[in-house]
């Protein structure tokens, strides 16, 4: 079978979208395991073995559960709402690298949706977008406690998107570049000690990942649905499917965000010795170059999604660890603590660069 | 002119209507953002990925973002949209259609100097290039803006910042 090469690379953006949709569904499963876990009770076990097929249960009980919608609302704004959400935490994955090149022959595959000159900018962009979802779905629903939801969730993403954007500008002070395969390339130089970004961006790493936390509105930084306050925050009124999109769409936000993290600090689809063991496959085990690069991709792969899963535990395992922050505490911690701490981190990483430290 | 360019621009003229003609302020702000959106693929069509991004980043991602709070703050809908009197829409329709002459007027002539395909560089709207102009013809504009946007951040921090001997709950 011969494709051309543009159909290789729609067939990697079908893959990317099915291996987050998949991501997300046992996102729901693991993180009921995790809390059993970590609270010391069994969990999901009854639907197939070790509990496996409870998404799928739950997703015939979302489907077939009745649609309701709230006297007053806003019916088409309401309905777009969720589908809104799900759709820009969907369209961030597009750019994200999972793996180096697979060759073929003449084909050559790049394990990403599309290659772009400002990958970067394109993940910050679509995050920021994320929140209209929410927002619009709260304001739709007619009611004071989604409304309130809807505002936490927007002036939240705004505050924390600005030290997030600081921190990554120490990122790009490093690597010159905005593409995200560019920056996972140079995290690795073959016949070289080159370490991470994690080892040269510690701070900013800090700061990143807690930006993380309260863009997707994860715990301690749910606000937007904290259900002690506001009963279930801007999904109040939602219910059957379009509740299940909401919920979706935040495990795709997770998983995204542990993936350009991983790609950012954590040297994306390098792990260590890859070159040596390259050079190994094709010195002692007679392989051809192009075979054992392939072999060196596919263990990326597979290393690139250890991390992101990873990641995504340690999400689960602080949601069920911490308390939720107090909304004052939030803005404060946002604006006074974590925008400083980026300046300062810019500034080290400036000094740092000038005076050759790091590079 | 290319088919995407038509369509691009077709969905821009009827979003931007939208923007004017919707009833509802939070539809008018969902029209502008589709807008916005049209405008960044029309700078992708010119190769400026920055400005693309860019554009979605800080116009329909951040500036927007605070249009919707301001408006779902003041609960304005259709039941609260004020009736303006009649010598106003009126007066508003003179100025319109006079700018709009103005400006059709002032476009008629225009003959667009075109490019030159030899020497026409399509990176020039790469993030890198735009760097180099940036920070080299125009260094001095450049870091007087950003110590202007710094100030206003800092300044929004001072705000947020708790007084000594002030109470929060």
């Amino acid at each position: 079978m011969t494709l051309p090469a543009l159909g290789w690379q729609g067939l990697v953006v079908l893959v990317v979208f099915g291996v987050s949709l998949l991501i997300a569904t046992y996102s729901t499963y693991a993180e009921r395991v995790i809390a059993a876990f970590l609270q010391d009770r069994v969990g999901p076990d009854r639907a197939g073995p070790f509990g496996l097929l409870q998404p799928l249960a739950d997703a015939v009980k979302l489907f077939t559960k009745e649609e309701f919608f709230p006297a007053g609302a806003n019916r088409a704004l309401f309905v777009f709402g969720p589908c809104l959400a799900m759709v820009t935490a969907l369209m961030s994955s597009a750019v994200i690298p999972f793996g180096n090149v697979l060759q073929f022959g003449e084909t050559a595959i790049h394990l990403q949706g599309i290659e772009i000159n400002v990958g970067m900018l394109y993940v910050f962009g679509m995050v920021s977008l994320g929140v209209y979802g929410i927002m619009i779905g709260g304001w739709a629903s007619n009611n004071k406690f989604s409304l309130l939801g809807a505002i936490r969730a927007a002036s939240q993403n705004i505050s924390y998107e600005i030290a997030m954007g600081l921190a990554l500008i120490a990122v790009l002070m490093m690597s010159g570049t905005l593409s995200l395969r560019e920056i996972t390339l140079q995290q690795s130089v073959a016949g070289e000690w080159h370490f991470w970004n994690i080892a040269k961006q510690p701070l900013g790493f800090v700061i990143f990942i807690v930006c993380a936390f309260a863009e997707t509105n994860r715990t301690p930084f749910d606000l937007p649905e904290c259900e002690t306050e506001l009963i279930g925050g801007y999904h109040t009124e939602y219910s059957s499917m379009k509740m299940g999109l909401y919920l979706f769409a935040e495990y795709i936000n997770v998983f995204v965000a542990s993936a350009v993290m991983s790609v950012l600090y954590f040297g994306g689809f390098n792990f260590p010795f890859q070159y040596e063991l390259r050079d190994w496959l094709v010195s002692s085990q007679g392989l051809e170059l192009v075979t054992a690069s392939n072999i060196i991709t596919i263990l990326g792969l597979v290393g690139l999604f250890a991390k992101i899963f990873g990641f995504i535990f340690f999400f689960m395992w602080v949601r069920w660890t911490l308390p939720r922050f107090r909304y004052d505490q939030l803005m404060r911690l946002g604006w006074t603590i974590l925008i400083p701490l980026a300046i300062f981190n810019i500034m080290l990483t400036g000094g740092l660069i000038t005076f050759g430290v790091i590079k | 002119m290319s088919p995407l360019f038509l369509f691009l621009s077709f969905v821009a003229l009827l979003s931007a209507l939208g923007v004017v003609l919707a009833k509802n302020p939070v539809h008018s702000v969902l029209f502008l953002i589709l807008t916005f959106f049209t405008l960044s693929g029309h700078y992708l069509l010119l190769n400026a990925q920055f400005l693309a991004a860019v554009n979605i980043i800080v116009y329909a991602g951040a500036i927007m973002v605070l249009f919707l709070f301001v408006i779902m703050f003041l609960n304005l809908n259709e039941e609260t949209e004020p009736h303006k009197p009649a010598l106003a829409k009126f007066a508003a329709a003179i100025a319109g259609g006079s700018l709009l002459l103005i400006l059709v007027a002032a476009m008629r002539n225009i003959n667009p100097a075109g490019y030159d395909p030899t020497s026409f560089d399509s990176q020039i709207g790469m993030v890198d290039r735009l760097g180099l102009v940036l920070f080299q013809q125009y260094a001095l504009p450049f870091e007087l803006a950003s110590v202007l946007l710094l100030a206003a951040m800092v300044g929004s921090v001072m705000l947020g910042k708790r007084e000594t001997g002030e109470r929060n709950f």
